[in-house]
């Protein structure tokens, strides 16, 4: 049974990451665009975790983790929000069709 | 008296009508009165020119008062050298004897006006332009230089246009004062001409300086035909004024004015100033200029008494007598009769003023009626006009007794002599012949005018004699028509003051070479104290021509008479019968010559046509290269438009369609959903790093 090691952290962060994208990308929901996003910055934090053990980081990885939950947590309030009042104006929270982007 | 002083009073009688004129036209609006003022002045003036003409001849009969300032100094100019042009009077016996006649006709015109004139609507201006004119012809006669004596001359035509054209509201008085000012205009080239030649080789315009030039041999050019044209050309501006063939045709027409105008200005005294001039410059004409001169005046008589015996207007009778007279006195001067010439002038200016001025009192008196067939009787209702008018045709026809005979007894003795001394025999028939005709129409218009039955009744009975201030005039005139005022001998004027003491043929300066044989020189010792003697030869001849003229002149005036009676008074001849039997003739001559008609066809139709080809050149040649221009202009600019609005607005419009097609096709590229933004980050990311290759 082979050691657990930085690379297997990192393939998992990756894995994480790339599911948070096509989540982004394909959800029509914009509550799970939100989850898609909580994805990616968890991968992020089990990178930081992972460059704290095996890298150079120190102490110093764990600390951002922490503030990446805690900017996550806020994020989502916000996020939340925003959806809300989206949902207020459009009577939906389909991403897909909210483009007034382009006028 | 001095000579200042005499100088000084001249120059004063020259400047009062001047200063009436600028009186009366100023305040002759507010001060209707003021034309009182105007008679005052020509009264002061008149008195004035006899205390002058008295003096001159009393205490310097025969020495000339000249006084001259330096006007401008030209300082060496190329070619020229300094030139000195002055400005001065002359005053010799012909200007003081002119002066009395201009003023006293002037005097007693002005005072004929006062009644003639009255109610006209531009009364007081009437009588400022009768000021003006009185102003200028003193300065031609006063005057010591050509120079004056064309400013003058051109003043003096000014006012006889004004003057003519008084009552410009009629087209036929409009048109005769036009066409008196053109015509002199055509003389006065001429004279401009002449004057001129004279000034370019002398560089002085006074007359004695350039008459003692020629006299020492300083000729122009160092040609005789030079001097002879010089003399011909200012002979023109005579020619104009004094209405001699072919320039006449505007005298007749300028009896549209008032006639106490036609008397002072077309009778007596402007149209006298032609004759005066030639007068001034007697001295330098040649032999050829003094043919030309006779033969001019010879013909001009001619044609003038022709017209007049078939006219039936009162003034154009006159008028046309008038032409007649003045060619005369210039046949006159060319024949070398100087003194003649100029006192036939003096005495024609106061019977044909009589004339004219008994002629506006029948006018007056037959309420503007001037046609002689519709007169007749009047002798009964006007019997003073009556009387000067008839004096004066005894005067003008030549019959002894009256000054018209001594003058033209005079200049036909000279025409003879002129024959008898070059064998120019045609100028001495001429005259002849016009004296017979001239004392034939003269009793006619006495006849037709005075004498038989009224033939319009109603006039005739309306009509009477005229005032005091119209008749007086007359009276006045009329007593100078007699003989005695010039010579006590009525059969001789060589024997009167007039001839023998005052007025004197100049000597001539012209080289012998170029002269007549008996025209004398001062040179030739025929200067004896001052006193200027004839040639023994001209004497001689004159001697000889004396009595058979003055037996042919009374013979043929008598003849004229005889025949004006025979015709009008006992009608023993058929005037119309002959007129009929030679139509030809009478249409030639009731038409004058048909010379307005010669006119219209040739000078004035060429004028016209000459004026309608180069109208058309300006419609056509230079207004069409203006618009051809212009057009050139638009084309030019309409082709640059074109290449505005196709290639500049073309390449504009190209690059904002092209802005606007790329932007068509990026704009796909932005849907605004978040989603396909974010699948371009990260493809952007992933590119980046594939391309960057950072580990």
């Amino acid at each position: 049974m082979a050691q657990v090691g930085l690379t297997h952290f990192l393939v998992v962060s990756s894995i994480l990451f790339s599911l948070g994208i096509y989540g982004i990308i394909t959800r029509k929901n914009a509550v799970m665009v939100l989850m898609g996003i909580e994805l990616i910055l968890n991968s992020a934090n089990i990178n930081f975790v992972a460059f704290s053990k095996y890298g150079n980081l120190g102490i110093n990885g764990q600390i951002v983790a922490l503030f990446v939950i805690v900017l996550a947590a806020a994020e989502a309030a916000i996020a939340l929000a925003i959806v809300l009042n989206i949902y207020k104006t459009y009577a939906n929270v389909n991403v897909d069709e909210i483009d007034h982007l382009k006028d | 008296m001095t000579e200042s002083v005499l100088s000084t009073l001249s120059l004063i009688i020259l400047f009062l009508p001047l200063l009436g004129f600028t009186v009366v036209i100023l305040l002759g609006k507010r001060f209707p009165k003021l034309y009182l003022f105007e008679v005052a002045i020509l009264t002061i003036a008149f008195i004035l020119s006899v205390v002058v003409m008295y003096s001159k001849l009393a205490y310097y009969l025969n020495s000339d008062i000249i006084s001259s300032f330096n006007w401008i100094t030209i300082g060496a100019a190329p070619l020229a050298g300094v030139i000195n042009i002055e400005l001065g009077i002359k005053i010799d016996n012909v200007t003081v004897i002119m002066l009395f006649v201009v003023n006293l006709i002037s005097m007693l015109v002005h005072i004929f006006s006062i009644e003639y004139m009255h109610g006209d609507q531009r009364y007081t201006r009437y009588f400022a332009n009768l000021g003006l004119f009185t102003f200028s012809m003193l300065g031609i006669v006063l005057t010591h230089n050509l120079l004056m004596m064309y400013i003058f001359w051109e003043l003096v035509g000014l006012s006889s246009y004004l003057l003519i054209g008084h009552w410009y509201e009629k087209k036929s008085a409009a048109d005769a004062a036009k066409k008196a000012f053109i015509v002199n205009r055509i003389g006065d080239i001429g004279m401009f001409i002449g004057i001129l030649i004279l000034f370019t080789h002398y560089k002085t315009f006074t007359f004695d300086t350039i008459f003692a030039q020629i006299s020492q041999g300083n000729i122009p050019f160092n040609s005789e035909a030079w001097l002879t044209a010089a003399g011909i050309l200012v002979f023109m501006g005579a020619v104009g004024k004094s209405a001699q063939f072919p320039l006449h045709v505007w005298l007749p027409d300028a009896m549209e004015g008032p006639t106490p105008v036609s008397a002072l200005i077309h009778a007596a005294t402007m149209v006298a100033a032609g004759v005066y001039l030639v007068t001034r410059i007697f001295v330098m004409l040649t032999a050829d200029a003094m043919l030309v001169i006779a033969v001019v005046g010879a013909f001009t008589s001619l044609v003038a008494a022709t017209i007049a015996l078939t006219q039936n207007d009162i003034k154009k009778v006159l008028a046309y007598s008038t032409v007649s007279q003045l060619g005369y006195m210039i046949m006159s001067l060319g024949v070398g009769a100087y003194v003649f010439a100029f006192f036939h002038l003096v005495t024609h200016a106061f019977f044909k003023a009589c004339l004219f001025l008994g002629a506006g009192s029948v006018i007056h008196a037959m309420h503007h009626e001037q046609d002689i067939r519709n007169m007749g009787g009047l002798r009964k209702k006007l019997p003073l006009t009556y009387a000067t008018f008839l004096i004066s045709t005894i005067a003008i026809s030549g019959i002894p007794l009256t000054s018209g005979f001594l003058s033209k007894d005079g200049i036909l003795a000279g025409t003879l002599a002129f024959g008898k001394l070059t064998g120019h025999w045609l100028i001495p028939i001429m005259g002849f012949t016009v004296a017979a005709m001239t004392a034939f129409y003269m009793f006619r218009l006495v006849i037709m005018t005075f004498h038989g039955e009224p033939r319009d009744h109603h006039k005739y009975d309306h009509a009477h004699e005229s005032p005091w201030v119209m008749v007086g005039p007359l009276v006045v005139l009329a007593a100078l028509s007699i003989f005695i005022w010039y010579t006590p001998n009525p059969l001789s004027p060589d024997a009167g003051w007039f001839m023998k003491e005052w007025v004197k043929t100049p000597s001539t300066v012209v080289p012998e070479s170029s002269r007549f044989e008996f025209m004398q020189s001062a040179s030739h010792e025929t200067e004896v104290h001052g006193e200027v003697v004839h040639s023994p030869l001209y004497t001689e001849t004159m001697h000889w021509a004396h009595y058979p003229a003055m037996g042919m002149s009374i013979l043929l005036a008598g003849l004229g008479i005889l025949f004006a009676f025979l015709f009008y008074q006992w009608k023993k001849i058929n005037a119309d019968n002959l007129a009929t039997k030679i139509k030809p003739l009478y249409n030639f001559s009731l038409n004058k010559w048909y010379l307005d008609e010669a006119y219209d066809a040739t000078a004035i139709s060429g004028t016209l046509n000459f004026s309608k080809i180069l109208s058309w050149f300006d419609n056509k040649i230079v207004d069409g290269a203006v618009n051809g221009a212009a057009w050139l202009g638009r084309f030019i600019s309409s082709l640059s438009g074109l290449f505005d609005t196709f290639v500049v607005d073309g390449l504009v419009n190209f690059t904002a369609f092209f802005s606007g097609f790329i932007g068509l096709a990026f704009r796909k590229l932005q849907t605004g959903k978040v989603q396909t933004y974010i699948v371009f980050v990260v493809f952007a990311v992933i590119i980046l790093l594939l391309f960057f290759k950072p580990f």
